[in-house]
């Protein structure tokens, strides 16, 4: 290095930074406090809440969503949305579904197509958001509708009506099963599989976001895509592959229904994209990209579960979920925003 | 390790790490900038003047590769050639801080600093961002330009526009620049943050580099600068090396002299003394009008600068 030292006078010293600082600045630390509140309450109010059934019961729900909703994360982190990711849930569930009951193709290879065609949608969404540069709620919006209405009339095409059934007597059928749809047991209580894969994902997630250069181009593109063009980060690539993630957490989250329960509606994931969006801001994404994290993404899906879970043990009238829902998504708005005007402002 | 001053240095005895000789651009019949002539030396500060319009972006584009010129000639080390991408100028070492930094405000500085350039160890899916280095050596290369920063966890966003700025030379300077382009980086500043803005530039040409500095602004040029070059229009009107001219010189060359006295003429009242009362007098008793644009005529007593900004701003 050719550079040689030089000292400017009127600058501070550096100083510590204390941890509780540090805690507060992260992005999760509004909905992990959230978690425990809601937590703590339904202990209180239901008896069955807190047993290790209940947390079985709360935490597959919580995982269902969250696998979504992580993938979801990233993307917004990356700045853009997907609402086509709830129907892509529905339909790989779908081309499973009827490549095996209907023209009698091998499971494992159904369920490599439609991971090639999650794969391929989902490219084709972050293709489109880059070349015509229309913003991603429209496209996706437009890929949700045309997914929606494949789903179902191909559906009623080929097989005559809107739901696969069946799949248990498909060879094969069980050997995927334990990868998608078993339990395991663990404090005398069956817990679903899919906790292990929601898990095994926040991890993942956070791994690609906090440790290596994708995670890092994944913030700039969403904090600010043309300075980190500028700097020569792959921008089209990022983006794409985030697209393609989204599409690909639809599908594992399409195959762990399928398996689990050996049947699939053609409705399957409809509305549920704005759950993913929501559970994703609740855990700290902002809405403008550039800033969240996995974890906080994942708690948002715990709590959703949670809560989810929570109203029916306490036999309430499951209206107040949508209630309890729209709530917390306009508290962790505010949090949020409140949050990146102080980040933003320059001393 | 004294630092001397732009005039105590002779720029002749230094190597020529780029040259341009009588280069344009054309946008098909449009010429956007023609016949300019500057030679960038390593451990000096050439600034490029100019109006809006007068061809400095141009002129920046060229060198940084972003758009190849159309005429003359541009030599690195001696050698013709010619930038077909940012990528290729980059590779040349002449690094370009644009006015918005390219930097991502909610990001923290190490990741800012480094971004697009990870340092990573391990191999496979253990591939991971080399965090402890990329803190040290941040923290590091920015004390070296005299920044001292309480955390470089802290959003680039939170930092001041002159801090950012330098944030931004000190990431060049690291990844090898040897030429150094800054498009107008005291442009958004106040005073205060212009001046740290300036120590850096002058760090950085310390450090040896060869330093483009482009500013609308002569004194803020002539404070740095031990060359000049002038564009108008997107021709270059003039070249001078810092013993050939004074700030007055600079100062006026940069209003356009001739110009400058034709404006004062429009702006001047015809009869003071019979005109009617100063519209703007009536809300702003210091007498200034919108836009900063006071007739012209003794000066009033006392001008607060930030509070004539701000009513120029309500207006």
């Amino acid at each position: 290095m050719v550079a040689r030292a030089v000292s400017l006078p009127g600058e501070d010293g550096p100083t510590t930074i204390s941890p509780l600082t540090r805690m507060l600045r992260r992005a999760e630390v509004g909905a992990a406090v959230a978690a425990v509140a809601v937590f703590v309450f339904f202990s209180l109010v239901t008896e069955s809440f807190a047993t290790p059934g209940g947390v079985a019961t709360w935490l597959d729900s919580a995982a269902l969503f969250g696998i979504m909703a992580i993938a979801v994360a990233l993307l917004m982190i990356g700045g853009e949305f997907d609402l086509s990711a709830g129907t892509m849930v529905g339909s790989t569930g779908l081309i499973v579904g009827i490549l095996t009951t209907h023209s009698g193709v091998n499971v494992w290879l159904a369920v490599v197509l439609a991971l090639v065609f999650a794969v391929v949608v989902g490219a084709f969404n972050g293709f489109l958001v880059m070349r015509t540069n229309l913003p991603s709620f429209i496209v996706t919006l437009g890929t949700f509708f045309v997914l929606q209405g494949l789903n179902l009339a191909l559906t009623k095409a080929i097989i005559g009506q809107v739901a696969v059934q069946g799949l248990n007597a498909v060879p094969g059928f069980f050997d995927a099963r334990w990868l998608f749809g078993s339990t395991f047991s663990l404090f005398g209580t069956a817990f679903q599989i899919s906790v292990v894969w929601w898990l095994v994902l926040t991890a993942v997630a956070t791994w690609i976001l906090m440790r290596t250069r994708a995670g890092n181009w994944i913030f700039a593109v969403g904090g600010a895509q043309v300075s980190a063009r500028q700097v020569g980060v792959p921008v089209l690539r990022t983006k794409i592959g985030l697209f393609v993630g989204t599409a690909a957490a639809g599908w594992l989250a399409g195959m762990l229904q399928l398996f689990r329960t050996s049947t699939v509606q053609a409705s399957t994931g409809v509305g549920q994209e704005f759950i993913y969006i929501i559970c994703a801001v609740v855990g700290g994404c902002l809405l403008t990209g550039g800033y969240g994290s996995a974890i906080g993404a994942a708690l948002g899906a715990l709590i959703y579960g949670m809560t989810y879970q929570g109203i029916v043990f306490a036999q309430w009238d499951n209206n107040w979920l949508k209630a309890f829902l729209g709530v917390m998504l306009l508290a962790a708005v505010l949090v949020n925003t409140y949050v990146r005007r102080r980040v933003e402002v320059s001393r | 390790m004294t630092s001397t001053t732009p005039a105590e240095r002779s720029p002749t005895t230094a190597t020529a790490l780029l040259e341009v000789e009588k280069i344009g651009k054309s946008y098909g019949q449009v010429h956007a900038l023609r016949g300019v002539s500057a030679t960038i030396n390593a451990a000096e500060v050439t600034c490029v003047l100019g109006d809006n319009g007068a061809g400095k972006s141009t002129f920046i584009k060229i060198l940084s590769g972003v758009h190849p010129h159309t005429t003359g000639e541009l030599r690195v080390d001696g050698r013709r050639t010619r930038f077909a991408s940012p990528r290729q100028a980059l590779e040349a070492g002449i690094a370009t801080v644009y006015q918005d930094l390219a930097v991502v405000p909610l990001m923290p500085v190490w990741r800012n600093f480094f971004l697009g350039s990870e340092p990573t160890k391990g191999i496979g899916p253990l591939r991971r961002l080399d965090v402890a280095f990329m803190r040290r050596t941040t923290r590091a290369e920015l004390a070296r330009m005299g920044i001292h920063l309480r955390d470089v966890d802290q959003p680039i966003g939170t930092l001041s526009g002159g801090e950012r700025q330098s944030v931004a030379i000190a990431r060049a300077v690291y990844f090898g620049a040897r030429v150094l382009i800054l498009d107008e980086p005291t442009a958004a500043l106040g005073v205060k943050q212009s001046g740290v803005v300036l120590k850096y530039i002058v760090a950085a040409r310390d450090a040896g580099l060869g330093v483009v500095f482009v500013t609308h602004n002569p004194h803020h040029a002539y404070l740095v600068g031990d060359r000049f070059v002038l564009l108008k229009r997107g021709v270059m009107v003039g070249g001078y090396a810092r013993t050939e001219l004074t700030l007055a010189e600079l100062t006026r060359e940069m209003a356009g002299g001739a110009e400058l006295a034709a404006l004062g003429h429009e702006l001047a009242r015809t009869d003071p003394g019979t005109s009617p009362p100063d519209r703007w007098s009536e809300t702003d008793p210091v007498g200034s009008g919108p836009h900063g644009l006071r007739p012209l005529g003794p000066p009033p007593p006392h001008r607060d600068i930030e509070k004539e900004s701000q009513q120029g701003v309500d207006t």
